[in-house]
């Protein structure tokens, strides 16, 4: 409800609103950009890239001929040498975690790689190529049919890990600019519109002389005279008429060169000619990447802005507790991740995302009164004004103070009385217990009703963070005319129990996995391939 | 929902309509021994049977809660222990009181989490135990908890039986984490109810037999194909005007009847109408079981205000006019504990909430479908979930969605409904991505809303 009035809001505007009073997630110091793109009609053909960390400097990565092996496995290799160093250096920088009840003294990267692609697609293609890559068998392998070069399995690796983290709701270890920015501000035209970086930025922060629609319309439709786009598509994916009327002939003219020197024997013109064709493919490519390389660092200047959200940093520190598993588990010499989860890690995974998704959720709003307002709207939380503080104590040998306060609010909370709600204590580690106790509608003649919206009034019993004696601790329960937010979910959501593992995989579910069962063979049966039916000679 | 369509494997039970001669003057139906056929082959496989697990089909109100009762008791008697786990803590406690009052004699432990204390009504019976920690309860015949509580049970003998109920609304993960307790079970749910849901994705599993988001039945019966599968065929609570509909629009391929004839169920009023729109929808749904009230065609918010003061003008008027309900027990005053409303969002059950309390009706349910699962009423009132939309999502089109609203009633369900649901169905032809190795549900949310739609239309009253 509040997101649609923001984009009204937005719409009436004619620019972009915020919808976050704060930056919600992380943003690195030096993040290394990559702006992929594929080959139309080859999702699994690169055509190009431009990755690095320094944005006056990137390097430039092309497929002369995409359909070509020899040369996307070159491609691979050129993104391995951009972004392992990188892992690397971050790998061996590390503190030390101090002990605690469940774990002994571990070393903790003190940063990790933050990769920015410009969209969600660009998510699914690092994806893609971590898949395609991880299994490769390399130059070291002598019965590799097609041996890539020795970093290109580990890229795969490391990519595969991002872009599982990635599903992680909150992480920011590999992150699409286009979700980040809708995260911070709403924008007058719809969300499918908003996956267009080029568009979203021109609602966001219109070039001068131009408002935000303008804007947008000029990157999502504008042509230069020779009919290509003023601001090329993000990507992966590429602009046809850029691939029918200048790509194609390139690539032609690069395929012609190639046979030519191949056919006609090897001399210096036709050398010369394959060079510049391929000079001319880099050149093309490049122009259809740098408008999008540009966005994405223009994105993080906005975002670098808005102050950094309180718990971010608690958020950033779980990826990069992450970063250092998997640097781990690379060290230790364990096999690549495997093509499917087994039972037991596919439900790891769901629960400690369904938990990261709600202490995202309860932090966002602890941390942004806008996030917060969605959330009261919703009635899972309510603000207001203390009216009344009534001490009473709980019953048995040791009685526990257990005030009970009178709230006057605008805002309705959906709950039964005997709820639980929390409220978050400055300087306290955790946050309040109470419990609902009723909720009923104002009078009408009660006093300091600003507005005639609907009024309650809210009666909650505090259960806990007052200390351990009879008499509450100073400042943990507020006093008549305080200003207080309590929540109806839980600020700091645990976990649910632990799952069995994988060799106590039920019956129901199969029983244990190949892999855990020991004594089995230790490489991956493969799949057989599916029977050939009819339907295959259609 | 979830309905497995099966092409192979035992099929026991039957199907009901060929058993029992549909319609084709062969003797004539008797729902009674029907049902007891079919728990007797239950219980036989249960008790008797080879396989680890038996799954059990229930459409709504078939007497699920009786035959987990009826299966707990006689393996008791054989002299096994067992565990039962349902899904939420009222389902725990309301199966844990069916089972004491049963018979008393019988040692139940109800196992509990710290923060969530049974329902002090369990106090009445002397046979419950009540704990937090399984070890106080292990000597216990019959010790039952939540998927959510059995799944902190860790290092414990297994049981030799244990009985599953709301099978279909469990996660895969949840029985993933529980299973290791049990050596063989009976799964006993129904399939046209909503279906488990994740708040993250879970696209990324979609496919895998043991893809943790969907349901506990699926993931067991992809694993292990020859389990026998029974169906309940008898609905006890649905009348004989809804279990034909109930029955066709949701579960096409394991039909099913009521157990109550034609004319059985009655609903009467004792002041007549006003002859007004709402008195005349009453009638009409007195009459027939069914009742539309009909608003103009119009795009809403979701708690569209006119729409939620007629379902509240509805109730209002039930409880005014004096309702009865009239079945083979002693005829029934139609009180507000007989009444539910039932919504798609929570948004909309809180303001049908204000705007009965703004009427002065109080104690009336009023609840989302998620919450009405699994229970039962006189009478219902439903908001229709795709009212006043302008688009048709998967949420609002989920089969089991309305197939719960629609099959909570005993007597007579009334629908609120702006006009133009139709063609909003054939403006959203659903659109949901084909994933490869995904059982196919049937039937689609889309054509079930299109049937009972059709049906609804006969007993049309425009406000």
């Amino acid at each position: 409800m509040l997101h649609t009035l923001a984009r009204a809001e937005a719409v009436a505007a004619r620019r972009a609103v915020a919808a976050a009073t704060v930056r919600h997630r992380h943003v690195a110091e030096r993040p290394l950009v990559l702006v992929p793109l594929t080959t139309a009609g080859e999702a699994g053909a690169p055509l190009g890239a431009m990755v690095g960390t320094d944005r006056a400097v990137p390097t430039l990565l092309v497929v002369p001929q995409p359909l070509d092996r020899e040369l996307r496995f070159g491609f691979f290799a050129g993104l391995a040498e951009a972004l392992l160093p990188e892992v690397e250096r971050l790998s061996d920088e590390v503190e030390v975690e101090p002990a605690t009840r469940n774990r002994e003294e571990t070393e903790l990267c003190a940063d990790a790689l933050q990769i920015v692609v410009p969209n969600s697609a660009a998510v699914e293609f690092v994806r893609l190529v971590g898949r395609s890559t991880r299994f490769l068998r390399t130059v070291e392998d002598p019965e590799a049919p097609h041996p890539v070069p020795v970093p290109v399995p580990l890229l795969g690796r490391w990519l595969t890990h991002y872009a599982e983290r990635a599903r992680t709701p909150g992480s920011s270890l590999l992150l699409a600019m286009t979700e980040l920015l809708t995260r911070h501000w709403a924008t007058g035209q719809s969300a499918m519109e908003d996956q267009h970086l080029g568009a979203l930025l021109g609602w966001i922060d219109p070039p001068p002389g131009l408002d935000g629609p303008a804007a947008a319309a000029r990157a999502q439709t504008g042509r230069t005279p020779d009919g290509l786009l003023v601001s090329p598509p993000a990507g992966p994916a590429t602009d046809p008429v850029f691939d029918n009327r200048v790509l194609a002939p390139a690539l032609a003219r690069y395929d012609r060169a190639r046979a030519a020197l191949e056919e006609a024997g090897d001399d210096a013109r036709r050398r010369a000619e394959v060079a510049a064709a391929q000079e001319q493919v880099r050149e093309l490519v490049a122009s259809q990447l740098r408008p999008t390389w540009d966005d994405v660092w223009h994105g993080l200047d906005l975002l670098r802005t808005l102050p950094e959200a309180e718990h971010v940093a608690e958020r950033w520190k779980r990826d990069r507790w992450s970063f250092t598993g998997h640097r781990d588990r690379v060290r230790a010499g364990e096999p690549p991740q495997p093509k499917r989860d087994d039972a037991v890690t596919a439900a790891q995974k769901l629960a400690g995302r369904e938990t990261a998704q709600a202490r995202l959720a309860a932090q966002e709003a602890l941390d942004d009164p806008l996030a917060m307002a969605v959330r009261r709207l919703s009635g899972e939380a309510f603000s207001g004004t203390v009216l009344d503080v009534v001490m009473t104590w709980s019953e048995g040998r040791r009685p526990m103070p257990r005030p009970v306060l009178t709230v006057a609010t605008d805002d309705l909370p959906q709950a039964e009385p005997g709820t639980k709600a929390y409220r978050a204590l400055p300087g306290a580690r955790s946050a309040q217990s109470a419990e609902l106790v009723a909720v009923e509608p104002r009078g009408p003649e009660e006093p300091e009703r600003a507005a005639p919206a609907p009024g309650w009034r809210v009666t909650v019993k505090l259960t806990g963070g007052m200390g351990s004696g009879r008499t509450p601790k100073e400042g943990s329960v507020p006093q008549v005319g305080d200003t207080v937010v309590f929540t109806l979910f839980e600020h700091d959501p645990r976990g649910g129990p632990a799952l069995p593992d994988a060799e106590q995989t039920p019956w129901t579910h199969g029983g244990p996995p190949q892999s855990a069962v020991p004594g089995a063979p230790a490489a991956p049966v493969a799949d057989a391939p599916d029977p050939v039916t009819p339907e295959d000679y259609l | 929902m979830t309905q497995p369509v099966r092409s192979t494997g035992p099929d026991p039970a039957g199907s009901p309509y060929e058993r029992f001669g549909h319609g084709r003057g062969a003797e004539p139906f008797d729902p009674g021994r029907a049902a007891a056929e079919a728990t007797a082959g239950i219980l036989a496989d249960t008790l008797h049977g080879s396989a680890r697990g038996v799954v059990v089909d229930s459409p709504p109100g078939a007497g699920k809660s009786t035959l987990v009762v009826r299966a707990a008791r006689e393996l008791a008697a054989a002299g096994e222990s067992l565990m039962i786990v349902a899904q939420t803590n009222a389902q725990v406690d309301d199966l844990a009181a069916r089972l004491a009052t049963a018979d008393p004699e019988l040692p139940v432990g109800r196992l509990h989490g710290s923060d969530s204390p049974p329902d002090p009504a369990l106090d009445r019976h002397p046979s419950i135990a009540k704990s937090t920690s399984v070890a106080d309860l292990r000597e216990r015949q019959v010790v039952i908890a939540t998927a959510a509580k059995w799944a902190y049970v860790k290092d414990t003998e297994p049981w030799r039986h244990a009985i599953v109920d709301e099978a279909y609304q469990m996660r895969s993960d949840a029985l993933l984490q529980v299973a290791g307790l049990f050596e063989r079970a009976l799964f006993v749910g129904d399939p046209g109810q909503l279906d488990p849901f994740s708040v993250v994705g879970a696209e990324q599993w979609a496919g895998l037999s043991w893809d943790p988001s969907a349901s506990a039945v699926v993931t067991l019966l992809a694993h292990n194909p020859g389990l026998p599968q029974h169906r309940l065929p008898v609905s006890w609570r649905l009348p004989a005007s809804a279990a034909p509909l109930v029955s066709r629009a949701f579960y096409p391929y394991t039909p099913f009847r009521s157990g109550t004839g034609e004319g059985d169920r009655r609903l009467g009023f004792g002041a007549a109408g006003d002859g007004g729109p709402v008195d005349r929808v009453l009638d009409e749904a007195a009459e027939s079981g069914w009742g539309l009230l009909e608003l103009p065609a119009r795009h809403t918010p979701r708690t569209d205000p006119e729409a939620v003061r007629a379902v509240a003008a509805v109730v209002r008027r039930l409880l005014d006019r004096g309702g009865v309900a009239f079945s083979a027990d002693e005829p029934a005053p139609l009180t507000a504990e007989r009444i539910a409303v039932g919504t798609a969002h929570r948004d909309q059950a809180a303001a049908v909430r204000a705007a009965l309390s703004e009427v002065g009706v109080a104690g009336v349910a009023v609840d989302t479908a998620n919450r009405l699962q699994g229970r039962e009423f006189d009478v219902t009132v439903v908001l229709h979930p795709l009212s006043g939309r302008p688009d048709a999502t998967a949420f609002h089109l989920e089969t089991g969605r309305l197939c719960v609203l629609a099959s909570r009633h005993r007597h007579a369900c009334v629908v609120v409904c702006r006009a133009g649901v139709a063609e909003l169905l054939d403006e959203h032809p659903s659109s949901e991505p084909v994933r490869l190795g995904v059982t196919v549900k049937f039937p689609d949310g889309w054509e079930a809303n299109h049937a009972v739609l059709s049906h609804l239309a006969e007993h049309r009253v425009a406000l």
